[in-house]
């Protein structure tokens, strides 16, 4: 198979998450054994006629029958996606790129940290480690978003806090006088979550910025280095390490990546040269 | 004041000062709790109190007569509210809501600014922990500000 080519796809639903970030749920046409991939890991997503993006996947890496995809319209190509109806078909390359270290963080506990749209690659993770419940120790969800309005999966998220094996705090940027909720920055939760930094395995996705002050707040609760790890981001085109578009130091992004830990990238993360 | 000297040495501000600090700043201490939806204090009001919670949560709010009250953030369990009370002309400059139940001690500010005035060592102390405070505050506003989930 030419992981150049895509192959088609069907949209079998699409739903608006917030004002600007919407759910795509897609099924081959030519596949009838569905679609694996690994928490972590994208696609190449075409639409056709307009360009192609790489886009984290979003969903249950248990089902493999549908293939979900979050994203912002935000850009040429996720405007026109976010255009899509029922039955609109996109061209899919993937799934590429080094995924979450679920199975090397067995036995450890599990701290999620997400900034906006940064939860949608993190989601994966959020099934798989509640489908294998008892190889993690605690599992701790922070998640920052803008308003109160812009929290993605909403629904999902008030629906896993009345578990009580997961411990997931929301906190937003801007809020008025009805939120009970957490205001400031994501960082600002970490001092006091509730993980063992000896035995943590940190996960990180949202904006750069955002990802760099994480990772000073993780290091002062004496996680390891190695056990911090980041989802990066840059221009990727062919998503298999060909085309050097994704070039971060001696990585690409696309191949090496987009999930790192931070002792690899350590040198590298923050440069403004890179 | 046993047991109000018990939850205080438990709190992260004062976590490491010595005893006789410790006697100094619960000579100013009360036990107080909030109900949700009380105030602990409203903007321009005299500032004369510094709270150490330890539990709820309290949102630090600025009226807007367009927009109503306007959460700047909010602070929980082992977080410390309000240094208006060390600065002239000391007056709170934000509301201060509770918005779950929430117990804190609260230290008289008079009180605590004498002793930190006639004892530098305690004062010393208080501004190196209120500092820390400051730093991370700043911090954490200034990554606020960049509006970073927004659209690029």
């Amino acid at each position: 198979m030419d992981v150049m080519i895509p192959t088609t796809y069907k949209v079998q639903k699409f739903f608006k998450e917030t004002h600007d970030t919407f759910t795509i749920e897609l099924k081959s046409i030519e596949n009838k054994n569905g679609f694996s991939f690994e928490p972590g890991q994208f696609n190449m997503i075409y639409i056709f006629g307009v360009g192609e993006i790489p886009i984290s996947i979003s969903g249950d890496p248990n089902k493999h029958g549908v293939l979900v995809h979050t994203t912002r319209a935000v850009g040429t190509v996720t405007r026109e996606m976010a255009k899509l109806k029922k039955d609109g078909i996109v061209g899919i390359r993937g799934p590429f790129g080094k995924p979450w270290p679920i199975k090397e963080a067995v036995g450890n506990d599990i701290l999620l940290i997400a900034g906006g749209i940064g939860l949608a690659p993190l989601r994966p993770v959020i099934y798989h480690v509640l489908s294998h419940r008892e190889y993690y120790g605690k599992i701790i969800l922070l998640y920052g978003a803008r308003t109160p309005q812009d929290i993605l999966y909403r629904k999902e998220l008030e629906r896993l806090k009345s578990r009580l094996d997961i411990d997931i705090i929301v906190t937003v940027d801007r809020a008025v006088k009805n939120w009970t909720g957490n205001v400031g920055v994501v960082t600002t939760l970490i001092p006091r979550a509730p993980f063992d930094p000896i035995n943590t395995t940190a996960m990180i996705c949202g904006p750069e910025i955002m990802m760099r002050y994480t990772i000073v707040e993780l290091l002062k609760r004496g996680l390891a280095k190695e056990n911090i790890f980041v989802s990066m981001e840059r221009n990727m085109k062919c998503g298999v390490g060909f085309c050097g578009h994704c070039q971060y130091g001696t990585e690409f992004i696309c191949k090496d990546g987009p999930v790192f830990s931070y002792k690899e990238i350590e040198h590298l993360f923050g440069k403004r040269e890179i | 004041m046993e047991s109000l000297e018990k939850i205080l040495i438990q709190h992260p501000f004062v976590e490491g000062l010595p005893s006789e600090h410790i006697q100094l700043i619960l000579g100013c201490a009360k036990n107080v709790v909030f109900e949700p939806g009380k105030y602990l204090f409203k903007e321009n009001e005299e500032a004369n109190s510094f709270y150490i919670i330890r539990s709820g949560k309290v949102a630090l709010e600025i009226y807007s007569p367009e927009v109503g009250s306007i959460i700047i953030q909010t602070l929980g369990e082992g977080e410390i509210i309000g240094w208006s009370w060390m600065v002239p002309p000391y007056q709170w400059r934000f509301d201060a809501r509770a918005i779950e139940l929430t117990r804190v001690i609260e230290l008289d500010g008079t009180c605590l600014r004498n002793k930190c005035e006639t004892d530098p060592s305690l004062g010393y102390e208080i501004m190196k922990r209120l500092a820390n405070v400051f730093e991370q505050r700043i911090n954490a506003m200034r990554i606020q500000l960049l509006d970073l989930y927004g659209k690029k």
